[in-house]
């Protein structure tokens, strides 16, 4: 039985979880997922600014934090940390952690082959809308396959204390142990599928632990100190998903359920570079506090395409705020989005889209909201979004203006002006496996 | 009689572009025949109402006693280009549960 644990579902996620995972108790194995789908284009924009950026910057420094007992209690460390410059980070991880061996898988980022694989036919379609890549070429800012665990497995028989990965799918770090650990081979189906939901099962960290659960959420105890997910992996794909003693948090078979069909599309048919997962096969039972077992799943063959990832450059969105105060405040508040529209509509702004909600009304649920008729207070919040960044600019400043020459009882302006934002929107695409070659480097 | 979703199933809810998911799984096992029954794609279309601009699609998931339903077009673009607050659906389990469902009281055993 192998212990991987995953210590953060996505950059951005509590800086302690995996210095905790590594203090409070046994584990082999430490994923740390850090990269959503857009990352990759912010990440691509630094890089270009400075040719030793582009990579997730808070790895290095977490290594550095944990080294010593990374040594001490021999735990592996397995990320995506890596970026669009995966040897740069790696780099940056030896200068503070010099004692640690640190290797790269290198392979996924495809932003300067697209013409060649344009040239040979391969038109990378939208998978959305069935648009050709042709359409956008010139705005890509981005472009990556998602590889599979595989090469990250390659990359820990070097015996690497740490793995950087690029864009790998966020399944793959988990499996990526029980491959290595337990020989499993590249056609064995249901284990591969095993490791696959396990991962998935960890991949959102104490999203399976009791984080974002409404199974008794008040009851569920001491989130301040939630224990990040374990996965006790065995060699024929059972396993459990655990969490340290003593730490906060629950693990039962609803928490995992809610996980398990966490941006979920179609159950029988979860599509990895490794394999093709059946969510429909699996049996969970409640096996002691905070355990849960997994067994009975199913898994078939590995698609002939991986998947891309792509980037580019869309437009601009900016979006405003203001705080209107009872008595009347909707009133209020729908009085002035109409002030805003029409005098947007009078300075002749073209918008692909204004988009306005009212916080503390209708927000988040939109029609479906329970009605609020007179609240004490409602923020109106109004978005645009389009091609022209000077629109959108102008937009920005049309706001708080209406503090003094609008309805009345306007507040929450303090901040100014709201920024323009770019959008840089996400195209996914397939292209044949085979024109995908991942290689392992050992960096010194 | 007529009770909320929530009384007997809990949910969660993510986003995959413009297509929300949301996960509806039985607090009992035996009542998940209830969801498969009274939770169909066309109620939970006509339920979120303009809010959903595409298709419901409604996947089975017997040994979990759940169901996944993926509502098409029903995040204002999705991921980087909505405008929303909830750009990511992340809320829209929740609503869900608000969706009164018809059962005979025996049926709640």
């Amino acid at each position: 039985m192998i212990r991987i644990a995953n210590g953060q579902g996505f950059w951005g996620d509590w800086l302690e979880a995996p210095v905790r995972l590594v203090e409070q108790g046994p584990i082999d194995y430490l994923a740390l997922d850090y990269l959503a789908e857009i990352t990759m284009s912010i990440l691509q924009k630094q890089k270009e600014a400075d040719p030793n950026l582009g990579y997730a910057r808070d790895f290095p420094p977490l290594i550095a934090r944990i080294q010593r007992r990374l040594i001490e209690r021999d735990v592996k460390v397995i990320a995506n940390a890596g970026g669009v410059n995966p040897v740069a980070c790696a780099r940056e991880v030896r200068r503070l952690a010099p004692s640690l061996k640190v290797a790269v898988v290198l392979g996924d980022d495809v932003f300067a082959r697209l013409d060649e694989f344009l040239a040979a036919g391969h038109a990378m379609k939208n998978m959305d809308t069935g648009e050709p890549l042709s359409a956008i070429r010139d705005r890509i800012l981005s472009a990556n396959a998602y590889i599979g665990a595989f090469a990250l497995a390659e990359a820990l028989a070097l015996e690497a204390d740490v793995v950087i990965a690029g864009r790998c799918t966020d399944t793959a770090l988990s499996l990526a142990p029980m491959i290595h650990r337990f020989g499993w081979k590249a056609n064995e189906w249901d284990k591969l599928a095993a490791g696959t939901i396990a991962g998935h099962i960890v991949e959102c960290g104490a999203q399976c632990t009791g984080g974002n659960c409404q199974v008794h959420w008040e009851a569920i105890p001491d989130l301040a100190n939630i224990g990040y997910p374990i996965i006790e992996a065995d060699h024929d794909g059972r396993f459990s998903i655990t969490k340290h003693e003593g730490t906060g948090g629950r693990v039962s078979v609803d928490v995992v359920k809610e996980q398990l069909l966490y941006e979920l599309g179609d159950p029988k048919n979860y599509i990895t570079p490794d394999c093709v997962a059946d969510f429909t096969s699996i049996h969970l039972k409640d096996a002691g506090p905070d355990r849960v077992q997994a067994s009975g799943i199913r898994g078939a063959a590995r698609p002939p395409m991986l998947k891309l990832s792509i980037a580019y450059s869309y437009g601009w969105k900016a979006t405003g705020t203001l705080v209107y105060s009872a008595p009347q405040a909707l009133d209020k508040a729908k009085a002035a989005d109409r002030i805003v529209r029409q005098r947007l509509a009078q300075l002749g702004l073209d918008f692909e889209e204004i988009y306005t909600e009212f916080f503390g009304v209708n927000a988040c649920h939109g029609p479906v909201a329970v009605p609020n008729p007179d609240p004490p207070e409602v923020q109106l919040r109004i978005g645009v979004r389009g091609q022209d960044r000077k629109a959108v600019d102008r937009f920005t400043r049309e706001l708080i203006p209406l503090v003094l020459s609008g309805p009345p009882t306007a507040t929450g302006f303090g901040d100014g002006r709201p920024p323009v934002r770019e959008v840089v929107a996400y195209w996914p695409a397939l292209i044949p496996r085979e024109l995908i070659q991942t290689s392992v480097q050992v960096v010194q | 009689m007529k009770i909320p979703l929530g009384r007997i199933a809990h949910a969660r809810s993510g986003d995959k572009g413009d297509t929300s998911n949301i996960g509806v799984i039985a607090f009992d096992a035996r009542h998940y025949p209830l969801l498969v029954r009274e939770v169909t794609s066309e109620r939970v279309k006509h339920f979120f109402g303009e809010l959903v601009k595409g298709n419901v699609e409604r996947f089975e998931l017997p040994n979990l006693g759940a169901l996944n339903f993926l509502l098409h077009e029903a995040l204002g673009g999705g991921g980087t280009l909505s405008l929303r607050i909830d750009a990511q659906g992340k809320t829209l389990g929740a609503a869900l549960l608000r969706m009164e469902i018809e059962i005979a009281s025996e049926e709640l055993g």
